[in-house]
């Protein structure tokens, strides 16, 4: 139980998808515009990551990784199909998310006209599948591990969306030198959001 | 589109040249379009693994251009993302096989950024862009070119931080070498972390619109 709060505490904070390992830069600087929206992002990642991890653990612990075939049969402990990985994680992942929209929409069309626009776009977020590579790297031992993993980058890239959505609202009536408007100012404050990170390092858990 | 006109257009007519030399400063994938940042930044603490990555960009976005290009008339549009996504993925998981197979240690250094390759969005959004609609020469200049807008931003970010920060070029000790150990110079370590890559990208930003008056944004 302890082990899997260090693992989500750990993936929000110390290990931030987007200030550690760049990833998801691509949304988080094209919908960072506006803290709402940004937000209504970050809600769809969460909820993204918070099934594709799983899912993704359970096919790389029983089809993909060395031996995972066994319960097939003796003949089968051999098999390595570890490269198919990227392949079946991305296809998981399109499915997924094409399989939340829909469920979504069905179910609770408020939330679904709320992040309408970006689910679609959510599928080709290196988070996620930044998210199932690291899960597969790091051989997490449990299903609930994964799970809390999963739940924890997400929740990590919300902070820093919100987070740099908040300050871009607020720099609109700073004085940036021109050339650095826009994108550039976007990637230093990006920058020193980082090293404010970093103070997190410290932490050993 | 001009299939119907009898006079060949030269492989490297005017219009061609651009496709291939926009994207290097003007029409630049990071800077200017602001697309496949993540990987852009993680691996360029070192030249060698940069290098490496840019090499594969370059050929993941050129053939893969080529091939959508190629099936561009074959694939209904509902499913084209899913398409698209399978040619990638198995440009990316050839690449990945190569890369294991013949400079193991770098592919290590790499870790999953090969496989975020898949997700980068200069692949997707080239493809959608300019592949879904144009022919397979125009296509692969295309893919080429931003390709190498994309390495050369790679090559100088990760320039930069392996010299000021491990005060080396490619593994070797520049540095060393010029004795500025000896006069009391230190690396500045915080070169080699994260937030750095951030930096440097935005001074790059800086330098480049500031030549280039058209690219700064409306405030």
């Amino acid at each position: 139980m302890q082990e899997i709060v260090n693992i989500f505490v750990k993936s929000i904070f110390i290990d931030n998808m987007v200030f550690a390992y760049f990833l998801g830069m691509c949304s988080y600087l094209a919908v960072s515009k506006t803290v709402k929206t940004s937000v209504g992002l970050g809600i769809a990642v969460i909820f993204v990551l918070g099934i594709t991890v799983p899912v993704n653990y359970l096919i790389n612990d029983y089809l993909l990784s060395a031996g995972a075939l066994s319960w097939l049969g003796e003949g089968f402990d051999e098999v390595n199909l570890s490269f198919l990985s990227y392949i079946m994680f991305i296809a998981v992942i399109a499915s997924m998310v094409q399989l939340v929209e829909m469920v979504i929409e069905k179910f609770t069309p408020a939330l679904y006209f709320s992040l309408g626009i970006f689910l679609p776009l959510i599928a080709v977020n290196c988070a996620i599948l930044g998210g199932s590579l690291f899960m597969q790297e790091r051989e997490y031992l449990s299903i609930w591990q994964a799970t809390s993993f999963g739940l924890g980058s997400g929740v990590g890239w919300l902070l820093a969306i919100v987070g740099i959505a908040a300050i871009r609202e607020k720099i609109r009536y700073s004085n940036v030198p021109a050339p650095l408007r826009g994108l550039g100012i976007t990637f230093i404050i990006t920058g020193l959001m980082g090293i404010a990170f970093m103070s997190f390092l410290g932490i050993k858990l | 589109m001009n299939s119907e006109k009898n006079e060949r257009e030269p492989l490297f007519s005017f219009k061609n040249r651009k496709l291939l030399l926009n994207p290097l400063n003007k029409d630049n994938p990071i800077t200017v379009q602001v697309l496949g940042i993540c990987s852009a930044l993680a691996v360029t603490a070192k030249l060698e693994p940069a290098f490496v990555m840019a090499l594969s960009v370059i050929a993941v976005l050129a053939i893969s251009n080529v091939i959508i290009s190629l099936l561009r008339n074959g694939i209904p549009p509902r499913i084209r993302i899913i398409v698209q996504l399978v040619v990638i993925a198995s440009l990316v998981i050839l690449v990945d096989q190569f890369l294991k197979a013949f400079v193991f240690d770098v592919s290590k250094q790499l870790s999953v950024f090969v496989g975020l390759i898949i997700t980068n969005c200069i692949i997707m959004g080239r493809l959608e862009a300019f592949a879904m609609s144009n022919k397979p020469w125009p296509a692969f200049l295309d893919g080429m070119g931003n390709a190498f807008g994309y390495g050369w931003i790679l090559i100088v970010v990760a320039f930069f931080r392996e010299l000021l920060g491990s005060g080396t070029i490619w593994g070797y000790p520049v540095f060393d070498k010029l004795g500025l150990y000896d006069v009391g110079y230190k690396n500045n370590g915080f070169m080699i972390l994260p937030p750095m890559a951030l930096i440097i990208v935005g001074i790059i930003i800086w330098i480049q619109r500031s030549r280039n008056k058209d690219l700064i944004e409306e405030k």
